[in-house]
């Protein structure tokens, strides 16, 4: 449990390093690239004193690391407002609509898993297995404007996009939902086909339960725990699928205001987005673990 | 009906051979058919200045097939050429590497190439470099976990007695061994890879105007969804069809290769 704990110290130094060296990586002047060819030269000293790339490279990742660590993202190169203050407006809206679609996901895809395992390789399993190859070979970018044609457009029950009403959230939820569906209904089905061959199984069934308890109080439990840690990691997917999904729907979370400050090459908001959630990623697999470790017994990380 | 991945398959390759030898001009504007429904001229239609759908979804399968071949080449050889050597070496070189790989994972999905066409501009070969620096990492991985388990085999052992040197074991007598495994997930990448760079483009991230991706059309079909709904349902069936292709057949050599993911 602890060497597991301590195991994300590396990463997260190195997570912090490649985010820092990002904008080194622009090809030329970063600052040029940033104010554009019209900048006076006194703001072009300015902003080079500001981001402190007048410094040697060790010194100016030190000051990076304890600028983080009083919170502070620097500032906008756009609109001067302090990065950390738009990250504060903007996460929670990304939040809410991740934990909505990691709702939907697991109500579609965790009894359409169960079903397609009971009846293998009948129709029920054929459809479910189906719907989640093609939901899997739908990127966000087009399942997001279809359900946008269908139910925006066409049947005109939600709203196409951005945020004003509450039902505004409920379009890019399923899209991300139903990819995360797609893949969690395979993994259910795989993972309770295994467990159903097991001697535990077997002896629940002998000593004469009946098939529901059977499923639902021995197979489903084991059945579960991988796709609990498969869950933790698809959580990631679903973080980096904001970005493009919220682009679509013109929805104000943090995966817009990355594409946003790309588009206005505002590189200290870019370098944040991408390290926070990177390091909101790091930190759902670190609990994804944990929580293993505790569901299931014979997981022992003090090895 | 078994074999359904292959046609498609096929489809889209001699699609994309055809489109290298006729000219489709699929950057021919017509302004007098601007968001035109299908017709004997255009089969799907024309795009918001007139093109033909048909040809720049052509062009487009192209540029998204090269990406994806030419990323895979790339990766595959550089990934498992560092999983070959930290899975080999052992000790302070693979808990290096490994850490190496753990950094880049810990960025989800496509997040970080996103990061890297950020900052490097768009284009056809940054869009490839940025894919290319973040996909070597699955090899990297899968090929150090089987090389763990190779390095103690007999044979492995016998051929180092015999004193046969580190890229001799690495290559002949390791990497044979690991092919099966490479191919299924060298499949599985090539409709990620796919996806990818459709999502870059969609983004603005990756191929630029006028050049036709699958990306930026969608970006642009979505634009014009209420009026030419067609646009946007020709370029998304046709990346649906041809990654749920390879998906499948990625299924099938999996299950013929007898590969364990």
């Amino acid at each position: 449990m602890l060497k597991r704990l301590f195991g994300v110290v590396p990463v997260v130094f190195g997570v912090l390093l490649l985010t820092f060296l990002l904008v080194h990586l622009v090809p030329g002047d970063p600052v040029e690239v940033m104010l554009g060819e019209s900048a006076s030269s006194a703001d072009r000293s300015h902003l080079r004193a500001e981001l402190g790339l007048n410094r040697p490279l060790p010194v100016q990742f030190a000051n990076y690391l304890s600028r983080l660590a009083h919170g502070d993202f620097g500032n906008s190169i756009h609109s001067r407002e302090p990065v950390s203050a738009m990250l504060a407006e903007r996460l929670p809206a990304t939040i809410r609509l991740a934990l909505l679609a990691l709702a939907i996901a697991i109500a579609i895809g965790l009894p359409l898993g169960i079903i397609a395992a009971l009846c293998a390789n009948r129709w029920p399993d054929r459809i479910a297995t189906l719907t989640s190859l093609t939901f899997s070979a739908m990127p966000h970018f087009w399942l997001g404007p279809l359900l946008m044609m269908v139910f925006a457009l066409w049947l005109g029950w939600l709203p196409v996009s951005g945020m004003e009403s509450s039902a505004s959230i409920v379009l890019p939820a399923l899209t991300l939902g139903f990819g995360l569906s797609a893949i969690l209904t395979r993994m259910t089905r795989a993972s309770l086909l295994e467990v159903l061959n097991e001697d535990f199984v077997r002896t629940a069934r002998a000593k004469g339960l009946q098939e529901h308890q059977v499923i639902l109080g021995h197979a489903l439990r084991a059945a579960l725990l991988p796709v609990v840690t498969i869950l933790g990691l698809q959580l990631g997917g679903l973080l980096a699928g904001t970005v493009i999904t919220e682009t679509v729907f013109g929805w104000d979370g943090i995966g817009r205001l990355l594409v946003e400050s790309i588009e206005k090459r505002d590189y200290p908001v870019t370098q944040a987005c991408v390290l926070v959630i990177a390091l909101i990623y790091v930190l759902v697999n670190l609990c994804t673990d944990l929580l293993y470790a505790q569901l299931d017994p014979r997981v022992r990380y003090s090895r | 009906m078994k074999s359904w991945p292959v046609y498609v398959l096929a489809f889209w390759l001699c699609a994309v051979v055809l489109a290298a030898g006729v000219d489709l001009a699929p950057d021919a504007i017509r302004l007098e058919a601007i968001l035109h429904g299908p017709s004997a001229i255009a089969w799907l239609g024309n795009d918001d200045l007139g093109r033909s759908i048909l040809s720049r979804i052509l062009a487009g399968a192209q540029v998204s097939m090269t990406v994806a071949v030419v990323v895979t080449v790339i990766t595959l050889s550089f990934g498992v050429t560092i999983g070959l050597v930290a899975g080999y070496s052992g000790g302070w070189v693979d808990r290096l590497l490994m850490q190496i790989t753990d950094v880049f994972l810990a960025f989800p999905g496509i997040l970080l190439a996103i990061a890297f066409a950020a900052v490097l501009g768009p284009g056809l070969n940054n869009l490839i470099l940025a894919l290319c620096l973040t996909s070597w990492v699955g090899y990297a991985r899968l090929t150090r976990a089987q090389a763990l388990s190779l390095r103690d085999r007999q044979h492995v052992q016998a051929a180092e007695s015999l004193g046969a040197g580190t890229p001799r074991v690495m290559l002949k007598h390791m990497l044979p061994l690991l092919l099966a495994p490479l191919v299924v997930e060298a499949t599985y990448s090539i409709a990620g890879l796919v996806i990818a760079e459709a999502s870059l483009s969609f983004l603005g991230l990756g191929i630029q105007a006028p050049q036709a991706s699958w990306g930026s059309m969608l970006r642009d079909g979505v634009r014009y969804m209420l009026v030419a709904p067609h646009y946007v349902l020709a370029v998304g069936l046709s990346l649906m069809s041809l990654v749920l292709a390879v998906n499948v057949l990625g299924d099938k050599l999996r299950d013929a290769l007898d590969v364990k993911r």
